[in-house]
């Protein structure tokens, strides 16, 4: 158990590494990043200057060791655009996106779940096809479009929502569902199958036949083993959802993370890039880990690997 | 010399006959003919898109702009599904919009697809550090959160259609990696090999001649099933303004163009959504059925 925790967050930290570097060689990926920092407009000489102060002209090696105390210490540098620290603006963002990601991860699991155990239970009937044709479709729908049609509906021809900003819970419901959806779509295909597999194993047919009901089978003998996949895609459906919050919070003006950093794209703004790249990759890196220690209790055979 | 040149026209022949079943078995699951179908259609609509389209995409003109879906202009012509803030003929400008969808899901899978059997067959066969590194690799490649690195990328090296296919195809090799890696784990127990090892055949032609035909079939499920996703990506990248720029139509582009005439004019954010929609269930639709014909046990 000891030795599995360990090797994992040896594994964490190299991954983070790897991150880092990553995150360090975007502003290199044209070879100058003094001309990706700097206005085009900027004279020769200011670019000169520029690549002095900033030490882009010392060895590849040295740079990078300075970006990676910096960003251990969370510092990203100052936004070009809003003259604060990178590493607060995107942190001040935070909470937003987490909202956001957590309330779409919470839509998707009140809705997979059932749908998903009712899908198997009730295996090819009505219910049944109605769950895997939403299932298909949502997997297949590209969310900003099901965002844009929501708002089309909800807010423009029905008025019931807002289409932008946070603020209440009115503001959370149509950026939840749009983020969610294909996460909903995911974990409903797979807790059918799942469900699927367990339901004809042995032990379910010994538990029927001494006369167990129908509920208690499904929800205390099945579900349960049906789980441990669940909570795996749970994982990396995080950062599924972290990632597109990019769109959705371009699409409903919500102030995370993800349009801090479209917008920080479009304005040149790389400080603030890399450390919204660097934060969230690290958050998901924790999620997994946190998951995967989740994961020895549910399924101890996993420590034994 | 005899002998080979009988075998190898026996072998194809086999060969042949083996995706002749394969095709007829899949073809007779209903959703997986109809999602090839469909996926046809689209890769037609791409080919033959100057001859489909009845109008220019790309022509403007300003007195008939945001016509509704099946107004006539003055010759008599009608714009289907109606015409978008410029003026343009929306139905031509979704029919091309195909083009930098599908150049860009088939390039980019091409790309992840040869990086992650490469890197599958040498992790799987050479086993070891070797695999430990290139593992590790992809664990950090999947802790991105995908989009993020990709605009982040595509920002600094500027929006042009072999960034966008270069950007996806480097970063999506992953899955097909450990799916290929896992096939050639079990592979390389079997008899087959261990003969051919036995014969003195070196490790590339093993991997080439014996393990690479018997992997083929799930990166194909992969394949095909990455290519949606790939698509999603595409459109999503030309939404934010990062993908193949204007002029050219693209679906993810039309949408972002349509947003801001949401309230006005339905039509034009609503048809090339539907383009994708589409042709994403399509591609989905077949590869379920192609993963459930070749290895209903794959998980994927």
């Amino acid at each position: 158990m000891k030795t599995y925790v360990t090797r994992r967050l040896l594994q964490s930290l190299l991954v983070l590494f790897g991150v880092s570097f990553v995150v360090f060689f975007i502003l290199h990926l044209t070879g100058d990043p003094a001309l990706v920092l700097l206005p085009p407009d900027a004279s020769a000489e200011d670019v000169q200057r520029f690549r002095e102060v900033m030490g882009f002209n010392d060895p590849f090696v040295v740079q990078y060791g300075r970006f990676l105390s910096g960003a251990l210490r969370g510092d990203f540098g100052q936004s070009v655009r809003h003259g604060e620290s990178a590493f607060t603006l995107v942190v001040e963002r935070m909470p937003a996106t987490f909202e956001l990601a957590g309330a779409a991860l919470v839509v998707a699991l009140v809705l997979a779940i059932p749908a998903g155990i009712v899908s198997a239970v009730r295996r090819n009937t009505m219910l049944d096809y109605i769950s895997t044709v939403v299932a298909l479709l949502g997997q297949s729908m590209p969310t900003f479009w099901l965002g844009i049609m929501l708002i089309l509906v909800f807010s423009v021809q029905f008025n019931l929502l807002p289409s932008s900003g946070r603020g209440g819970l009115g503001h959370l419901i149509l950026p939840a569902i749009t983020l969610g959806l294909f996460t909903t779509a995911r974990i409903t295909r797979l807790t059918r199958s799942g469900m699927l597999e367990v339901l004809s194993q042995d032990y379910i047919r010994t538990a029927r036949a001494k006369g167990v009901g129908d509920p208690p089978v499904v929800w205390k003998h099945a579900l349960k083993n049906a789980a441990i996949p669940i909570v795996t895609i749970v994982g990396i459906e995080l950062g599924t959802l972290l990632g597109g919050s990019v769109i959705t919070e371009t699409i409903f003006a919500w102030p995370g993370v993800g349009r801090l950093s479209v917008q920080a794209i479009y304005n040149r703004d790389y400080p603030v890039v890399q450390a919204a790249v660097f934060l969230l990759s690290s958050t998901f890196v924790l999620v997994n880990l946190a998951v995967d220690v989740l994961y020895t209790y549910l399924d101890p055979r996993i420590r034994l690997r | 010399m005899t002998a080979t040149t009988i075998a190898i026209p026996a072998k194809r022949g086999a060969a042949r006959s083996e995706w002749l079943t394969l095709f007829r078995r899949l073809a007779r699951r209903r959703t997986a003919l109809f999602g090839l179908v469909v996926v046809a259609l689209v890769f037609a609509a791409a080919l033959g898109a100057p001859w489909l389209s009845p109008w220019d995409p790309i022509e403007q003109d300003i007195t008939n702009r945001l016509k509704p879906p099946g107004s006539p202009d003055p010759s008599g012509r009608v714009h289907v599904l109606g015409t978008d803030h410029l003026g343009r003929d929306l139905l031509a400008r979704v029919i091309f919009g195909a083009r930098p969808a599908l150049l860009v899901g088939v390039a980019a899978v091409a790309i992840s697809g040869v990086i992650g059997m490469l890197v599958g067959l040498v992790s799987g066969y050479f086993g070891g550090r070797t695999d430990d590194v290139l593992m590790r690799l992809a664990d950090i490649q999947l802790a991105f959160p995908f989009i993020l690195l990709a605009i982040a990328v595509i920002g600094v090296l500027g929006p042009s259609l072999p960034v966008i296919i270069v950007v996806i195809g480097v970063s999506s090799w992953v899955v097909y990696a450990r799916v290929v890696r896992g096939a050639v784990l079990s592979l390389r127990e079997r008899e087959f090999v261990q003969a051919a090892q036995a014969l003195g055949s070196r490790d590339g032609g093993i991997l080439l001649r014996h393990i690479l035909p018997n992997a083929f079939t799930p990166w194909l499920v992969v394949a095909t099933l990455d290519m949606a996703r790939v698509i999603v990506i595409e459109s999503a990248l030309s939404f934010l303004g990062l993908g193949v720029q204007p002029p050219t139509p693209t679906w993810g582009g039309m949408l972002a163009d349509g947003r801001v005439y949401i309230s006005t004019a339905w039509w034009l954010a609503t048809f090339p959504g539907l383009a994708i929609l589409v042709t994403v269930l399509g591609i989905n639709l077949f590869g379920d059925g192609l993963r459930d014909t070749l290895d209903p046990r794959l998980k994927v």
